[in-house]
């Protein structure tokens, strides 16, 4: 695990300042851990700080009004979190769990926004990073509107299916991803949608297809 | 009995140890630097440890079935 100096000065934000003036914003910088499952923040809450993970994985998602969970992403170490909701002055737009044990290092709004007032090169590396999480959200957008993933996937899942004593290839959902063009985050929500519907059903590591003409139906109206 | 294990690239794996701490049945371990998984506990097959790899080095993968 990176220490919070180090995290610091390999940080995007803080690309391209000198380690004198690294110093006093590392002073600025506090930790938290959290163990496993417990939230970083909720959806809908104000956000207060800026937050770096430092170490484990982080489940950033959205619950619909029905309870149902949306998995966005999965954050890995030297990610921030939260830059939209806290810029944007609003709320958290998503909440985040710990999957494992999760140390974050954080900074406090007021502190973000002043360093940036001293250091116009850290509003500039905050704009490359706001562009390039905008560039993830249309790709995504894409995907969701544009993109028939259910009608491949139901394809994917029959052309693989093994029939007349013939092994068929066993593929994980990070091939499916890769096979229907898409991200393992589709997949995963799609091969849901299906199992809520009894389309599917799974065994541990067997897929059942419980409505073969469903599926087919699926890959010749989407694809 | 056979228990079915995620299957682990050793060449891939750089045991940075995420699948490690997310496995919510405690079934993988890092033995000299790479990740094993543990024949005993019963994987429930959800595949979170291969979600989070960042090296593609965990896999679970399904056999497709009709019913």
């Amino acid at each position: 695990m990176k220490s919070k100096s180090e995290l610091v000065a390999t940080s995007v934000f803080f690309a391209g300042l000198k380690s004198a003036e690294l110093e006093p914003i590392i002073k600025l910088v506090f930790e938290k851990r959290f163990e496993r499952e417990e939230i970083l923040f909720f959806e809908g809450e104000a956000t207060e700080s800026l937050l770096f993970l430092a170490s484990g994985v982080v489940k950033i998602f959205k619950t619909s009004p029905d309870g149902k969970e949306q998995i966005l992403s999965i954050a890995h170490p030297e990610e921030t979190l939260n830059e939209v909701p806290l810029f944007n002055g609003g709320l958290n737009t998503t909440s985040a769990q710990a999957m494992m044990q999760v140390v974050v290092y954080m900074i406090n709004k007021r502190d973000i926004e002043m360093i940036m007032r001293q250091y116009p090169l850290v509003a500039s590396n905050v704009i490359h990073i706001l562009a390039k999480r905008t560039r993830q959200l249309v790709s995504l957008v894409e995907e969701l509107s544009f993109k028939r993933v259910n009608g491949r996937l139901a394809g994917i899942l029959l052309e693989n299916a093994v029939r007349d004593g013939e092994s068929g290839a066993k593929l994980t959902q990070r091939d499916m991803a890769a096979m229907a063009g898409t991200a393992r985050e589709v997949i995963s929500r799609s091969l849901k949608a299906m199992e809520d519907d009894g389309i599917i059903g799974f065994d541990k590591h067997r897929l059942i297809i419980r409505d073969r003409e469903a599926l087919k139906k699926m890959s010749q109206t989407f694809s | 009995m056979y228990i079915m294990k995620p299957e682990i690239d050793k060449e891939k794996c750089d045991g940075c140890g995420l699948c490690v701490g997310v496995c919510l049945e405690n079934g993988i371990m890092i033995v000299d630097k790479t990740v094993v998984a543990i024949a005993e506990v019963e994987c429930d097959w959800c595949g979170i440890c291969e979600a989070v790899c960042p090296n593609d080095a965990i896999r679970c993968p399904f056999q497709i079935i009709f019913a």
